[in-house]
């Protein structure tokens, strides 16, 4: 909204609300990024950190939900504000579980350093690029009212539900190839399912930034990429 | 006669979501407008009042709601730079028309204000006042009937019935406040308006008007003036926004207070408006 409220410490909880938002998507973005390097380097340093700071993560959403029930109680805020309030819990809840998949793409990093290198995993950087370029999209959309912005993030998700369900694909073959393959292959299929993971919770972000900017939900039935949720793989395609 | 209408969409009437509610239309206004010498207070509003509802005017002070709350029942003829034209119907009614008694309009149309203002007579003889008016009971039998379903519609009796020759006016403010109620409900209305029926009254005192007003609509159609924009969302069922004289939004309530369509709506129950 262009106007601020006549009470102007109104305004500064609801700032506050913002900031603490923002905070909360650069620390998930980061915890992201690392995790995927993590991968790709095989660097377990990174891996633990990225491990510790989740906690971090965790408090910040905590921060968020108590701002929330402040100005819920001590403002009753009312339409675009009442959609934000809304929003922000929303968004600190998607947010706090995308933290947790790369919380789970580093513990996997940690596993995947006690088996021989994989040539699928040149997938993940791919994926992690691109789920990060989500994220920072959505939460530049959220910060700027964006909708169209938003919009545009919502329908890149297709592209990331396809690069998991062709990696899903090459990743069966792989361990049909090989079984001493399949240690490693699962926990890859594991990470790149976390990827894909969190490429929903940003499209949820989207939706929830559509809902608090326009006050409706945004209907139309999401594009979705074939996320490998059909796929089989039979004895004689392996043996070629 | 009242008619039943199909809720439809138009220019300043929004419709939640997907039902196709039926309600009928006690009051309906249409090009009205109402000027103070040469002041234009209001601009050609267009309303429907919905019976059995609780309809709240909003808006910022001086922005017309009172105004058009007492156009409802003429009492703005009292006011001699007073202008009122325009369509105003009760039951497709013309309430300014020639033929109408402005007496009888107002026991139809019947009001509540801002400060409760009993008569300085026993509690008896302010409900029992506008019936003896109106010829509408004779008997002391009948006037007694009228005085406990009044104040028992007012959520009254109990706390007044052993001592109903008391004054009036001797009764906290709450109190007083449903003692007007119940002599308004008293003459049998059809639609109670209410010009800021609780600003005076603390919140406990508040919560009795407000689920008694929740009680009463079931009876009567019910227009409420408030100020405070969190009563209008508890209490009624249709809210309209006034903003320098124009019906700026009407809608839901629910509507308005979740996603208003209109900006000076928006920035007025935000507390952004100034």
């Amino acid at each position: 909204m262009a106007n601020d409220h006549i009470v102007k410490s109104f305004d500064e909880e609801l700032k506050r609300l913002s900031n603490l938002l923002a905070r909360m998507g650069g620390l998930v973005e980061a915890q992201i990024a690392t995790a995927i390097q993590a991968v790709a380097q095989r660097d377990g340093d990174l891996a633990s950190g990225v491990i510790r700071s989740d906690a971090r993560v965790d408090e910040l959403e905590r921060e968020i939900d108590d701002q929330v029930l402040r100005v819920m109680a001590l403002r009753q805020p009312v339409a675009a504000d009442l959609r934000f309030a809304l929003g922000a819990l929303r968004i600190a809840a998607d947010l706090e579980r995308s933290a947790d998949y790369a919380k789970n793409v580093a513990k996997r990093a940690i596993a995947l350093n006690q088996v021989a290198p994989l040539r699928p995993v040149h997938a993940i950087p791919r994926m992690g690029a691109m789920v990060r370029e989500m994220l920072k999209d959505v939460l530049d959309a959220f910060a700027a009212r964006d909708v169209a912005k938003a919009v545009a993030v919502w329908n890149r998700d297709e592209e990331l539900d396809e690069m998991y369900g062709s990696l899903f694909r090459e990743l069966l073959t792989y361990m049909m190839e090989d079984p001493r393959n399949i240690t490693g292959s699962t926990h890859l299929l594991f990470i790149a399912k976390n990827i894909e993971r969190i490429g929903d919770h940003t499209t949820n972000i989207a939706e929830t930034i559509h809902f608090l900017v326009t006050g409706v939900p945004l209907r139309a039935e999401r594009p979705k990429g074939d996320g490998g949720n059909f796929a089989v793989v039979s004895a004689s395609d392996s043996a070629e | 006669m009242e008619v039943a209408r199909t809720m439809t969409e138009t220019k300043t009437v929004g419709t939640s979501s997907t039902e196709a509610v039926k309600f009928k239309i006690k009051m309906a206004g249409r090009g009205v407008n109402v000027h103070y010498g040469a002041k234009h207070a209001l601009k050609a509003v267009d309303i429907d009042i919905r019976e059995n509802q609780v309809t709240a005017f909003i808006g910022p002070s001086g922005c017309g709601k009172s105004t058009f709350l007492r156009c409802l029942n003429r009492m703005n003829d009292t006011i001699d730079a007073c202008k009122v034209t325009g369509d105003l119907k009760l039951d497709k009614q013309d309430i300014y028309d020639k033929s109408i008694d402005v007496v009888q309009l107002r026991a139809r149309v019947g009001m509540v204000f801002q400060k409760a203002n009993p008569f300085p007579k026993s509690i008896y003889e302010n409900i029992v006042y506008g019936p003896k008016i109106h010829g509408l009971a004779t008997s002391k039998q009948e006037l007694d009937d009228i005085v406990e379903k009044s104040l028992r519609g007012a959520g009254l009796w109990n706390e007044v019935k052993d001592r109903l020759l008391d004054s009036g006016t001797g009764l906290s403010g709450g109190q007083q406040q449903r003692l007007c109620i119940a002599r308004a409900i008293a003459v049998s209305p059809e639609v109670i308006l209410m010009d800021e029926p609780c600003s005076a009254l603390d919140p406990i005192a508040t919560a009795h008007v407000e689920e008694l007003i929740d009680e009463l609509k079931s009876k009567y159609t019910i227009v409420i003036v408030t100020h405070n924009m969190q009563q209008a969302a508890r209490v009624s069922q249709r809210t309209a926004f006034f903003h320098l004289g124009v019906l700026v939004e009407e809608d839901d309530t629910a509507n308005i207070f979740t996603n208003p369509r209109d900006e000076r709506t928006q920035g007025y129950i935000t507390g952004r408006y100034g």
